[in-house]
């Protein structure tokens, strides 16, 4: 869901009969559940399709920096501060565990980096949307990470191991993330003054559209989809994720006190599920195209960051071969 | 000043460095000059913030008028800061970033590597724990320090550049005054004319290995910070970080 | 091309027991790998021991050469703990 639309470059699936040997051995692993490995044979498909997968994954954990470094620095109590701070660097940590994995299939870091800031890679559509209040961290941490983390405890079973190995230890280190969230909002809402509480139903009110969206457009029957299923890069439809989260998010949301901006929610007897109004798939769209309210600055913000660190990197660089050559004539 | 009012003006110097200069770091999210260094230069602001906590809270029990470690943090003007002027300087470019915090670690390793022995069994606890996050972080600035230095042209260039811009504000690290006189006499804080000698001493080496020159010691220094005369950075830092409780004084918890 | 070079980590997370692997880091040199190795993935102090590896000097076997190399020892069965069967009252060992 940090990777809402993925091409896999499929037009029409293939039957067991169609594929090569090759094909038909590495899908046989995947349907027996055993992971794929670096250095197992795998379709091109397969390896470009995580390729991007994996990145949109890891760029959307450094965007989503930006968002929370908007309020670091004015977080209202040392703990908030200290919380927040933590919850950051777990961030830049899970965008490196990503972009290490991503490694192992042969992609370049720096190149999948560079196309992010050339606009030609995706990231996660909710880090486009402003954090205006102090709430919005709480929010964020509540429903954005609570929305992630919906996704990824599934993707802890994603056929490709050292995907699904990253993902068991983002899972493990980002329990504390959605409650932390939860809790800022909570206190502020149980002893909070009126300011304060109507600063949480605020950053709820704009949050709550651009959290559902992070799951991705309806599942069609689209070959992409399909495709990805197959494979076990995803293991559970758009639509599928989207039903949990809200059906888990709904009680806590009763438990504040506070409401979403959807007159049609409402719980399904006969479902089991809660009902939900039509999500604005043109804003959805439009986000992603790059339209919208921060796109702009925090791709800038990414690409100056490392733009202008490159002399420092080179410095290393540079440091590193002087040292290796004193080294090598001392010896 | 009581021997006590001492020590809480010299718990507050401590804690207020160490909270300025991890609220100078944490502005640095998502900017930093690579991914690995987004994880490094958070990993030391939090050691800082954390230490700044330990330090409020022991100096909130001793002023004892109700205030708490967030009410010392976010309710105090820049003239009651007590922090080192060379930690309120804007991260500008990140040799600037560097030097500061090099400068910076040399008195703080030596410093509270002095602490752990404090008469003071309070200061000797926090510092105990302190000094191993501050002992990783001179590693740290010293090799990048070292790697700018004697890496490519322009990172040489940027980095003396940035030691000489900073140069007049490590006077106040190694200048005493009458608390530190007093803190050394009571047997808590570190010997001055000591720090002076392990300070000039380390930062000669690494700038030697680094390929830089440094300042003169008897260069004209830019001091006051500990006696809350600050440089016009420290406002603006205060009216980010002190924003909310400030706009909404009625909020008693966040 | 990358700036920095790939490096393997490896963390012993406790004593007595082997380093694993855990995943790679990019670093100017040795050094600044092990700092980086040590900032990501031992920030809740999981480890007791890091090794950092250029990745390009690992030789690996292709996982798919499995049955060649790891088969003929499956028939060694005294190899394995398993193997053997010890009374219930030996208790856990």
């Amino acid at each position: 869901m940090y990777a809402q639309m993925v091409e896999t470059g499929t037009k029409r699936l293939k039957t067991l009969e169609e594929m090569s040997p090759e094909e038909r051995d590495f899908q046989e692993k995947v349907d027996a559940e055993t992971k794929i490995e670096a250095k197992n044979w795998m379709p091109d498909g397969y390896r470009k399709t995580l390729i991007r997968q994996i990145s949109q994954h890891a760029h959307s954990e450094i965007v989503g920096m930006l968002p929370e470094g908007n309020w670091v620095t004015r977080a209202p109590t040392l703990k908030r501060k200290l919380q927040l701070m933590a919850k950051i660097q777990d961030e830049a940590g899970h965008g490196l565990y990503l972009y290490s994995a991503m490694e192992t299939l042969g992609a370049d870091r720096d190149e999948e980096i560079q196309k992010l800031h050339d606009g030609k890679a995706k990231y996660s559509s909710i880090f486009n949307y402003p954090t205006l209040n102090w709430a919005d961290m709480g929010a964020v941490g509540w429903l954005v990470d609570g929305a992630a983390i919906v996704n990824q405890v599934v993707l802890q079973r994603t056929s490709y191991g050292p995907y699904s190995r990253a993902m068991v230890r983002i899972c493990k280190e980002e329990s504390f993330h959605q409650r932390q969230g939860y809790q800022i909002l909570l206190d502020m809402m149980r002893e909070g003054t009126q300011e304060q509480k109507d600063m949480v139903q605020d950053a709820i009110n704009r949050l709550w559209w651009p959290a559902l969206m992070m799951f991705g457009p309806h599942d069609d029957e689209s070959p992409n989809s399909q495709q990805s299923m197959v494979w076990k890069i995803k293991r559970k439809s758009n639509d599928e994720l989207r039903q949990m989260f809200i059906d888990q998010t709904i009680p806590q949301l009763e438990f504040l006190g506070c409401t979403v901006p959807d007159p049609d929610l409402k719980w399904n007897e006969e479902r089991g599920h809660y009902d939900f109004g039509d999500i604005n798939w043109k804003e959805f769209y439009d986000v992603l195209k790059g339209n919208g309210p921060c796109n702009r600055e925090r791709i800038a913000t990414r690409k100056k960051a490392i733009d202008d660190g490159a002399w420092v990197r080179e410095a290393a660089v540079a440091y590193a071969a002087k040292q290796k050559q004193r080294a090598d004539k001392a010896a | 000043m009581t021997q006590q009012e001492v020590l809480q003006e010299y718990l507050l110097r401590l804690a207020d460095s160490d909270m300025i200069l991890g609220q100078r770091l944490s502005e640095l999210t998502g900017k930093a000059p690579a991914v690995e260094e987004e994880l490094a230069v958070m990993n030391v602001a939090l050691d800082l913030v954390g230490q700044a906590r330990n330090w409020y809270e022991y100096a909130a029990e001793l002023i004892n008028d109700g205030r708490d470690a967030d009410k010392l943090v976010f309710l105090r003007d820049a003239h009651e800061y007590r922090n080192l002027l060379m930690v309120e300087q804007p991260n500008d470019d990140y040799a600037v970033t560097m030097a500061r915090q090099f400068f910076f670690d040399v008195w703080h390793y030596f410093t509270l590597k002095s602490l752990v022995n404090a008469s003071d069994e309070r200061v000797a606890t926090i510092a105990a724990k302190a000094v191993k996050e501050a002992t990783y972080h001179l590693r740290r600035s010293s090799e990048w320090v070292k790697r700018m230095g004697d890496g490519t042209e322009e990172s040489h260039r940027r980095i003396q550049d940035a030691f000489n811009l900073l140069w007049r504000f490590t006077g106040e690290l190694i200048t005493p005054d009458e608390v530190d006189h007093a803190m050394f006499k009571a047997g808590i804080g570190p010997d001055p004319e000591q720090i002076k000698q392990d300070w000039f001493g380390m930062v000669r080496e690494v700038a030697a290995q680094a390929t830089l020159t440094v300042g003169e010691e008897d260069a004209w220094m830019y001091m006051g910070g500990k006696r809350g005369e600050h440089t016009e950075h420290l406002g603006h830092i205060l009216a980010v970080m002190q924003f909310l409780p400030r706009a909404y004084p009625d909020a008693t918890t966040w | 091309m990358s700036e920095w070079r790939l490096y393997e980590v490896f963390v012993r997370s406790k004593h007595g027991l082997n380093h694993k692997h855990v995943g790679s880091v990019h670093a100017a040199d040795n050094e600044m790998a092990m700092e980086n190795a040590r900032e990501l993935y031992t920030r809740r102090n999981e480890g007791v021991s890091i090794w950092v590896v250029p990745s390009e000097t690992i030789t690996a076997s292709a996982s798919d050469e499995k049955e060649i190399l790891f088969d003929p020892s499956e028939d060694k069965v005294y190899r394995h703990a398993s193997f053997y069967k010890l009374p219930d009252e030996v208790g856990h060992m």
